[in-house]
């Protein structure tokens, strides 16, 4: 008995001291005080493995810059959001409340980074999002402090691909995406640029996450009589589907047009011939003959031993974009208004894009976008070869802000589809 | 009647003197504890006054499931659904089609409990692992509904917007408020499950037959206990609507009904206010531990699998049964 009651005593303590206070001690915001940056990433749930190269992109530049900019330490603190959003939600208000943070990164789900976006809104706390794509973020619902450095918009990147198809000669498109908003948006940019170029959008196909059987929906893309299938997927569903078309004989029979994350590397890196040649959009490929973008796919596979993600790719150049802005301030963090508008400002030159980058006024980036095209390289692994560029493409591609904006958001029910 | 079957042990292990007597001893650990959640704000720094916030709210959670696992004998794991089913239409009520958040709290509630007389129309007539399993399948459809009812739920993105009116928009306003709240509800449960409706409960979970033999009508009483569980699990979403003014499908999913339980279970199955003690070891582990090691969820789960072997009725089940054990 007494075993049991000085272990039931223990765990007591235990519960008790876990319960209790740990203050953090009030740091003087002094010049010289390290700047805390929370940063908010996925290490455990289903997108786990995306959330562990965010943290390594993040991290690999602030190694690499010795952890300081404008004589301030930097000092992150990293939380999992669990894939969760009332998780992300929680782990945010941590943070800010107790981590006293100077500001937030990250999140990957937009589900996730929405709760934050929103928690946020109240607090006043610059929230930046690299990876987080959801449109409305920095378009119908702007938030003032929250800026998508370096990352992109859902319908940004497939709009170039609708164009570049149709000048393919591509007249009929079927579409095949994951049922959610992300897939929603990317399928919306294409079929209303595909159709309003006078494209035909002949089917559209949505699936649940997760789908481990792509063959009713294979049965009828082949059916479709389509030119050339778009399809929109993420991580295991992405490796999947592709291995699917593959074996169903439809690759190299219907040409394949993808969204920015199916032949990312995160997906591809682990996969064969069935990947060969698929075409996407996007501003960062991994296989461009950029030197500053060769110079970093090389650093990152040495530290890490393989090439880049858009997850690393987007978490190493957003940390560049607010470092670079803290470095014009002097490091400034106290002044929230100040340290956003310079955010907003500053051109970026440094990219492992190799090329300067700048924010519209929405706080979303202006990017030269390539047409890529997955190919082997020299060392016989797959990569995303840029084919075509067009350049200076914003959120709003060819439309008016104001006016695209008066349109309802892409859903399931509405794809901008034009008849 | 009624004074026999109250004698019998109720719960898990020997409760020592009745339930409902409030002996000396008992009042004096009312007090401290009720003195201390009236402190907090002042002791604890902002955050964990939320943290605090949350764990009144799950405590009332684990309280209803508590109702149906500790005191009638049918475990539920839907009740994540129930609660998630008034935040969901509180913060539609209040966001989407901008009404009063109070007015969106009741019609929350409401919803909450037809959805919970709905699942025990159902599930009543079973028990034991098939009983588990119905609420679980019941809860399951909520979900999906949530998560696919795009226009309506937001779908995977869920509903934002702030719920919260601006002279509670502070953390200690609200928790002051909610505690008021919850000490109100848990008085009101704790009447719940000691009135001879709460012992006719405790003779379902005893035995059924002998039950039916003596004439009560066990259906329509399980029918009610489940009714009512749900119910109070709705005004714990509706709380959580204003606390978090955010909802999304997780919070109708498995997770938050397995959430509760196994709060209920922590603290001890049949003790009602155990589940404070649950709900405040759970959150807080995983608030803190997760600070320090993403593998915060094996350390978790290695809690419970060592409650389960040490202390199996739960931690005010064990401290109670040591107290009796002392004083015999």
């Amino acid at each position: 008995m007494d075993r049991r009651r000085f272990l039931t005593t223990t765990a007591l303590g235990l519960a008790a001291g876990a319960s209790g206070t740990f203050p953090m001690p009030h740091l003087a915001r002094a010049q010289a005080a390290p700047i805390r940056i929370g940063l908010l990433a996925p290490l455990t749930g289903v997108v786990a493995a995306g959330g562990r190269e965010m943290v390594d992109g993040f991290n690999m530049f602030w190694e690499e810059n010795k952890s300081e900019v404008a004589g301030r330490k930097i000092e992150v603190v990293v939380e999992d959001d669990g894939s969760n959003p009332d998780v992300s939600l929680q782990k945010a208000r941590r943070l800010v409340e107790q981590g006293k943070v100077d500001m937030l990164f990250g999140n990957l789900l937009a589900n996730t980074g929405l709760a934050v976006a929103n928690y946020v809104k109240g607090t006043g706390t610059p929230y930046f999002i690299p990876i987080i794509a959801a449109d409305d973020l920095t378009q119908r619902q702007r938030i003032p402090n929250v800026i998508r450095v370096a990352g992109y918009t859902a319908s940004q990147t497939t709009r170039p691909l609708a164009d570049w198809a149709l000048k393919q000669g591509y007249k009929k498109i079927a579409t095949v995406s994951q049922d959610y908003t992300f897939g929603h948006e990317q399928c919306g940019g294409f079929a209303q640029r595909f159709t309003e170029g006078g494209g035909q959008i002949v089917g559209q196909f949505w699936h649940p996450l997760n789908t481990a059987d792509f063959s009713p929906y294979l049965g009828q893309l082949a059916n479709a009589g389509a030119d050339a299938v778009f399809a929109m997927e993420t991580g295991a569903d992405a490796t999947r589907f592709m291995q699917q078309y593959a074996n169903f004989g439809l690759k190299g029979r219907i040409p394949l047009l993808g969204a920015m994350n199916m032949t990312d590397q995160s997906v591809i890196r682990t996969m064969g011939a069935e990947v060969d040649g698929i075409v996407s959009c996007a501003h960062f490929a991994e296989g461009s003959d950029n030197a500053v973008t060769r110079a970093f796919v090389q650093r990152h596979t040495d530290k890490y031993q393989k090439m880049p993600s858009l997850y690393g790719f987007s978490m190493y150049s957003g940390a560049m974009w607010v470092a670079e802005a803290l470095k014009t301030i002097g490091g400034r963090t106290d002044d929230r208004a100040l340290l956003l508008e310079t955010v907003l400002k500053t051109e970026l030159t440094g990219s492992p894009l190799g090329r300067p980058v700048k924010l519209d006024s929405f706080g979303n980036p202006v990017y030269d976008l390539y047409i890529r095209k997955v190919q082997r390289g020299s060392d016989g692994k797959f990569w995303n070869v840029p084919i075509e560029t067009f350049p200076n493409y914003s959120q709003f591609g060819p439309y008016n802000p104001a006016e695209y904006m008066k349109q309802p958001p892409y859903s399931r029910t509405f794809q901008g589809i034009q008849r | 009647m009624s004074r026999d079957l109250a004698s019998v042990p109720a719960g898990a292990g020997p409760t020592g003197p009745s339930a409902v007597a409030l002996t000396p001893a008992r009042i004096i650990a009312i007090a401290i504890a009720g003195l201390a959640l009236v402190c907090v704000p002042y002791l604890l720094p902002n955050y964990y006054v939320s943290i605090a916030t949350q764990v009144l709210i799950f405590a009332v959670l684990a309280m209803s499931i508590d109702i149906l696992a500790g005191y009638t004998g049918r475990t539920p794991l839907g009740h994540g659904a129930i609660f998630g089913t008034a935040t969901y239409v509180t913060i539609y009520w209040s966001t989407t089609l901008g009404g009063s958040p109070w007015t969106g709290m009741l019609i929350g509630v409401a919803a909450a409990t037809t959805v919970a007389a709905i699942f025990a129309l159902l599930a009543i007539r079973t028990s034991g692992v098939y009983f588990l399993l119905l609420t679980l399948a019941l809860g399951m459809i909520v979900w999906g509904v949530c998560l696919r009812w795009t226009s309506v739920t937001g779908g995977e993105n869920g509903i934002r917007g702030s719920v919260r009116p601006m002279f509670i928009a502070t953390h200690s306003a609200f928790y002051y408020l909610v505690l008021a709240a919850v000490a109100a509800i848990t008085f009101v449960m704790w009447r719940f499950v000691n009135s001879p409706f709460g012992l006719t409960l405790r003779g379902i979970k005893d035995s059924e037959s002998r039950m039916r033999s003596l004439g009560y009508n066990v259906p329509l009483h399980l029918f009610i206990a489940f009714t009512v569980s749900g119910f109070f699990a709705g005004i714990a979403g509706a709380i959580y609507a204003m606390f978090n003014s955010f909802v999304s499908p997780s919070t109708v999913a498995l997770t938050q009904s397995v959430a509760g339980l196994l709060m209920a279970i922590t603290g001890g199955i049949g003790t009602l206010f155990g589940s404070f003690v649950g709900a405040a070891a759970i959150i807080s582990l995983e608030n803190f531990v997760s600070s320090y090691t993403e593998r915060w969820l094996s350390i978790l789960g290695l809690m419970f699998v060592l409650i389960m072997v040490f202390a199996p009725e739960g931690i005010v089940g064990r401290i109670r049964m040591i107290l009796a054990r002392s004083k015999g």
